[in-house]
This record gives C-alpha cells, structure tokens and sequence, in this order.
C-alpha cells in the first residue's frame, strides 16, 4: 500500500550517461522538425522505446526492448501469461516504478522528450498518458459526473473555454457511455454494470486529455457484449489518442490494433519483444517461428 | 443387512462425542460471556434507572446530608475533558493511520506499529503518573488540560491503529486509478483514500471515544474532581467516571444512589456510541472493488 513515487524513481532509475551520443535523432525529434532520422510517424502521441529493461530489485521482468509506437494508432501487446506485457506498458506511464524495488533502464521517449529525465515529474507524465486497469475502479464515493471530472477537479485544473459540465459530457460521449448515463449523472459510480465501469473509467481517463492511453486487459473482467462495445470505442477513440492495448486474447488484438507486439518469456523467465510489426503481417505472415506457433494457438 | 452408510464403531462414537462436547464448551463460553454483560447491564439499569431523574443532569452534588442533588458539573466536565482530548488525539492519531497505511516502508511501519501497540498498552494508571509528572506538577495544579492530555495520550493508539486499518480496507486499484490520472499523492489520500475509509475512520474515532470517556484512574490524578462546577481549563474539574469512582466508594446510601445514577448515564453513553457505529456500518455499502 506504499507508494514510493518520486523517491524510488529518482534513486533506482539509472540513466546511461551516454544516452545523447547514442540517439541524436530522437533527442531532436520535437513536432515539427520533420528532418529525423528514424521513420516512424510524426503523430502527436508517439512513443519510442530504446533498449528499455523493468526489473523487480534484482529480478528482470523485460529484457531490453526497443519499439517505436505510433501516434494516433493503436498497438497491441499480446504474449502468453507472464511474458512482461502488463510490466512493460506500466513503464510507459511510470506506474511500474510504484511498486516496491521497482525500476527501469533504457529510455522511453514522448514525442521526443524522455519521460524518465531528471527534472520530470511522474505526475505530470500520467497526465499524458492515461492508463485503464484490468478491473474497472471508479471511485466508490464519488458521483458518476465526479468520476469522469476527478482528474481534473482534483488537480484543480480549471479550463478557460469550456465549462466542467461540457468536459464531463465530452468525455462520457467519446467513452460511448454518454446516452446510458446522461439522466443519471449524480449517481454512484459503481451502481453501474461491469462494463459501464470500465468505459467509466475511460471517459475519466480520457477527461484529463491524455496524448496516450494505455490499456491493462481492460476487458478481462467482461463479458463478450461490452467487451466488444469497449472494442468499438478503441477504434473510435483512435483518431484522437494513442492507445496501446495488453491483451491475451489473439481475436481482439487482430480486430482492434494496427500495429502488434508479440511478448515471450525468455530462458531467464525475462520477457522479450519477439516481434513488432503490422497486425496483418503478424497475424497472418509473422517472421518468427514463435509467433507464428502462438497466434496459431499452437502455445499459450 | 448391515448398512455401509452407517459407522457404529467405538472411534467413530467417540469422536461423535468428543464434537459434540467441543461444541457444547464453545456455546457455553459465548453464552456465558452474554450472562455476564446481562448482569452488568441488568443491574446498571435496574439500581441506575431507580435513582435517574432530570436533577441528575442539571443539578450539581448537594452537601452531606442533604436529599437529591445530580452530577451536572461531572457531565459537563467530562464532556470538556473529551473535547480536549479529541482536539490532540484524533489529529495525531489520523495523521499516524495515514503514515502507517500510506506512506511507512514495511520495516519503519513494523516498527511503528509496535510502538502504538505498547503505547495502548500502558497501563491508564501510568498514563496518569506521566500526565501527572508532565502537566500537574509543571503547572502547579490539577487542571481540565491535564485530564485532556492524559485521554489523550489513551486515544492516540487505539484511534491510530484503528484509522489504519479502516484505511487498508481501501483497496489499492483505486490509488492505481488515482495515480494513472495524473494526481499527486496526498492528494489520493486527502481526496480518494480517505473518503472512501471515512465511515471506517469515524468509527475509530468514536470508540477511541467512548473507550476514553470511561477511564477513571488517568483523571484521578490529573483533573481531580470538583464537587462545584469548574473555574477554567486551569482548574480541578469534575467528571462522570471520577465522580462515581468518589461517590461509590464513600459512606453514603444517597451517594451510592448517585453512583448507580452516574454508572447507568455512562453505559448508556457508551453503548449507545457503540450501536450509533453499528447502525453507520450497516448503512454503508462498503464495496470491496
């Protein structure tokens, strides 16, 4: 029950000094210059990973992975149990260094800024990117409305041009749970079913304006119907925020992502990005034998 | 024919008895344990409810020998000595749950923990001395401030620990949902974790309360007692527990009679704290998430 934010991080974080020799390109990448070396979209919202590794005290949970996630796209993580996935894209918000003895090598950059820098607060970054749990938790005292408006209420974070009122009816809408909810918005959060709470909790992620939203299995805990209205709502919200989305069902992967990251645990029980690439390709062409036996359903 | 289903051996049989006489020692124990507090209430109630009247609220003792007369400045000065006592415990002690539940790494928290673990159980009569040494001798008099200090120093533990563990009832995927929006972490506390354990917390602090109101030897040699009503916070102050503990070890029938009057408004108090709590619970729906 301890959080360790700030302390842990600045102290176990270790960044490799010569980070700044290695990767000038990505060090000059802002929006807008369009003069980078590396290929991947300009997008806002886009990620890259460079040689990140997560470890547990001593014990590494992910080997080193690096990976460019697109902006405004949505990627999925898939792997069998224990692969990493769920400790990887923890470290893409900095959830994972919450977690006692937790942390990370390697760099992890949003649209070109690293979000580990010594001057960059954890706070500021989940601002930025969003996350949805595998369990739907909305806050059990607060209202439906005040769910959604948390995030900003709580940080009193105040908005010139448009009212709370709009903000929370604007998230609701883009979570798709607006027409379910909109008579009964002074209600409790948790009256409402297993997948209205899920898309709860989108719409208060997604009320704070993240450039990214990660996604933790969040259909896990679902039945078939929302989990396919909760997929509706990943392609919809696509255009407008990057998601990257763990799950360890194949069918969704392919029906929700653009691109796709396939985990596998390793000998030393680490997780490895076995391959990344466009979902048709993996689904039906991977390059690696592995894949190809687990998107056949030959494992896992 | 000889049933398979049914088992007549000698083991058997005695184990069938042996259940039973475990069962029948265990209800007899619960039942045994209600009796008891049957009896105290019964009695409180009957001898209590025979001398209770509305004197008794709003008079102040009358002088030897005479008739009738109540505890009026005993009421109202325990109600002070609380007060005082939960304007320096409950901060304390909130703050501590919060550092226990929150913010203590696992050893630290260990150790805390049995340190307020000890700390409750300190004997009151030793809090007493400490509150003695500490205030009345510094201050030069027995005073309303030192009784406040000394339930205090009673409260602290019990509400301490008790608003940690309402706050651990909060389960961690809602701080996990705080965190991912960007919110900083008192913040989750002040804003998420502590509304969410606030029926939990508001319990703790009525029973540190009430377990407070009733301590009797603490204020024996802090506030004193005072057969008049008090001049200040710096002065000898009656209570309810410390008048009884006076009037029912003195000589006198009538005094007696105020006892058994002071004993009835003190368990009253007390039990109907206890079943104000229960009644909160069971209107809250405390879902685990």
């Amino acid at each position: 029950m301890t959080q360790h934010d700030t302390s842990t991080a600045t102290k176990e974080r270790e960044v490799s000094g010569t980070s700044a020799t290695e990767h000038p390109a990505v060090q000059a990448s802002s929006p807008g210059q369009s003069h980078v070396a590396h290929v991947e979209s300009t997008a806002p919202g886009s990620l890259r990973v460079d040689d990140l590794e997560a470890y547990y005290g001593s014990f590494r949970a992910v080997s080193p992975v690096s990976m460019a996630i697109e902006g405004r796209k949505v990627t999925a993580i898939i792997g069998p149990s224990g692969c990493g996935k769920s400790t990887f894209i923890r470290c893409l918000n900095r959830m994972h260094e919450t977690a006692r003895g937790a942390h990370i090598r390697g760099h992890i950059y949003l649209d070109g800024e690293d979000i580990n820098g010594p001057k960059v607060d954890p706070v500021v970054i989940r601002r930025k990117i969003g996350m949805v749990f595998q369990k739907p938790n909305p806050f059990p005292t607060m209202s439906i409305y005040d769910n959604v408006a948390a995030g900003l209420k709580i940080n009193g974070i105040k908005s010139k041009e448009r009212s709370m009122d709009e903000i929370v009816e604007q998230a609701l809408r883009q979570a798709a749970l607006w027409d379910e909810v909109k008579d009964k918005l002074k209600q409790a959060g948790t009256a409402l079913s297993g997948g209205q709470q899920q898309r709860l909790c989108i719409a208060r992620a997604l009320a704070v304006e993240p450039e990214v939203l990660l996604m933790d299995e969040p259909c896990s805990a679902l039945d078939p119907i929302a989990t396919l209205a909760i997929e509706d709502l990943i392609r919809q919200l696509a255009p407008q925020v990057t998601i990257v989305i763990v799950t360890h069902n194949m069918q969704q992967a392919s029906r929700v992502s653009d691109r796709t990251a396939f985990f596998m645990m390793n000998a030393q029980r680490s997780g490895e990005l076995v391959e990344y690439d466009t979902t048709a390709k993996v689904f039906t062409n991977p390059a690696d034998k592995r894949t190809d036996d687990y998107v056949t359903g030959r494992f896992g | 024919m000889t049933s398979t289903l049914v088992d007549t051996s000698l083991r058997y049989r005695r184990r069938k008895l042996f259940s039973n006489i475990m069962v029948g020692a265990a209800t007899a124990a619960a039942l045994g344990m209600m009796a008891i507090l049957a009896l105290i209430l019964g009695q409180v109630f009957l001898e209590g409810g025979r001398y209770l009247n509305l004197d008794f609220f709003t008079q102040r003792p009358q002088p030897l020998g005479q008739e009738g007369g109540g505890m009026a400045n005993a009421i109202v000065g325990s109600l002070i000595v609380l007060a005082i006592a939960a304007v320096l415990a409950l901060p304390v002690g909130f703050f501590t749950g919060i550092y226990l539940s929150e913010y203590a790494s696992d050893r630290f928290a260990g150790f805390v923990r049995f340190v307020v673990e000890t700390m409750a159980g300190v004997p009151s009569i030793v809090v007493g001395i400490f509150a003695y040494v500490l205030i009345v001798r510094q201050t030069g008099t027995f005073s309303a401030i030192a009784g406040g200090f000394a339930l205090a120093v009673i409260m602290i533990p019990i509400f301490a620990r008790a608003a940690e563990e309402a706050l651990a009832t909060v389960p961690f995927s809602l701080r996990e949902g705080a965190m991912a929006l960007g919110i900083p972490s008192w913040r989750i506390v002040l804003r998420i974790v502590v509304p969410t354990a606030g029926p939990g917390i508001v319990t703790a602090a009525m029973l540190a309360l009430a377990r407070a109101g009733g301590e009797t030897a603490p204020l024996i040699m802090t506030a004193l007692g005072n057969r008049f009503w008090h001049d200040g916070l710096m002065d000898p102050i009656a209570t309810l527990p410390v008048q009884i503990w006076t009037y029912a070890t003195g000589p006198y029938d009538e005094w007696h009679q105020q006892a058994w009057a002071g004993s009835l408004v003190l368990v009253g108090v007390t039990v109907g704290i206890i079943g104000f709590v229960r009644l909160v619970y069971r209107g809250t729906q405390f879902r685990q998430l």
